[in-house]
């Protein structure tokens, strides 16, 4: 039980991911808080992908974390550019709001 | 003993900060308990012996990311707890979902082994006793085998940089500004003229 293993690793970054998903049924109309359960949610996949690759000695886990970084930074970037300007058009971030911006 | 107990340490204040994330009434508080995980999770990938990782997690999630999320979230003027009504229809079948969930990775992962062959197949091996630290082998990596990946990357930041200032400038009306083209277009003869002005009768 003291001894870490990657289980510890595997589970702990489950125990994350889970709480990233259920974050975004909790606040289903802040699109902030919902941006910030997906970034859990990715740096859960990124504590699996360290942690395979310290366990298994394989430098490869590392470089694809350093992708996802990339990826999650871009994401985030993207993603409140979107709600500053979707705010600018309608005064509101609420989910339901968005479903007009269709057609 | 001591790396289990910094695990453990770690591990717990990232769930329980995880936790608050996304539970807290203020937005801003979400956002400081996003960089505690954040910074609590840079001392994990340091644990497993990812310094570098763990350097690039504090730069460009705390440093970059969690002040762009702190700055919008001061920058947008909106009543918070508006957001929170009605957010608790869906609680029970989050709880369902997020059980399930929790099941299954705890199943799958809770006895984790690999298979036999799955340490033959390294395709990067880190020698246990190489002198290179951990970011030379990595741009070693970096700049060889995944150099294409490594360059788009690069272009998914220049995209994504690109694309926020497109979407998020705007042309604002009544505001004066320095039009160095016209000042250098600008003749003589477009400002000043000579006129004859016979004396006494004035301009």
């Amino acid at each position: 039980m003291l001894e870490v293993g990657l289980s510890h690793y595997l589970v702990l970054a489950g125990l994350l991911f889970t709480i990233g998903v259920f974050g975004i049924f909790l606040n289903r109309k802040n699109v902030i808080i919902i941006l910030m359960s997906i970034e859990l949610m990715l740096l859960s996949v990124n504590i699996n992908f360290v942690a395979f690759s310290s366990f298994l000695h394989d430098m490869t886990g590392q470089v694809f974390a350093m992708f996802i970084l990339t990826v999650a930074a871009a994401e985030a970037a993207i993603g409140l550019a979107i709600l500053v300007v979707f705010f600018r058009n309608r005064g509101s971030i609420a989910v339901e709001d968005i479903s007009e911006l269709k057609g | 003993m001591i790396t289990s107990l910094a695990f453990y340490l770690f591990a717990s204040i990232l769930v329980l900060s995880a936790l608050m994330v996304i539970t807290a009434r203020n937005p801003v508080h979400s956002v400081l308990f996003l960089i505690l995980g954040f910074f609590n999770a840079a001392g994990l990938f340091v644990l497993l012996g990812a310094e570098f990782i763990a350097m690039i997690l504090v730069i460009v999630y705390v440093g970059a990311v969690a002040v762009l999320f702190l700055f919008v979230v001061m920058m947008l003027d909106i009543s918070f707890s508006d957001l929170r009504k009605g957010a608790m229809q869906y609680v029970p079948m989050g709880l369902v979902i997020g059980a399930v969930l929790l099941l299954e990775f705890f199943t799958l992962f809770g006895a984790w082994q690999f298979a036999p062959e799955a340490m033959g197949q390294v395709s990067a091996p880190i020698a246990a006793d190489s002198e290179l630290t951990n970011t030379e082998a990595l741009g070693q990596l970096v700049y060889t085998k995944y150099f294409l990946p490594f360059q788009l990357a690069g272009l998914i930041l220049l995209v994504a940089m690109i694309g926020a200032i497109v979407l998020t400038h705007r042309q604002r009306s009544g505001v004066y500004k320095q039009r160095v083209a016209e000042q250098f277009a600008r003749k003589r003869e477009d400002a000043m003229e000579v006129r004859k002005v016979s004396s006494g009768s004035g301009a």
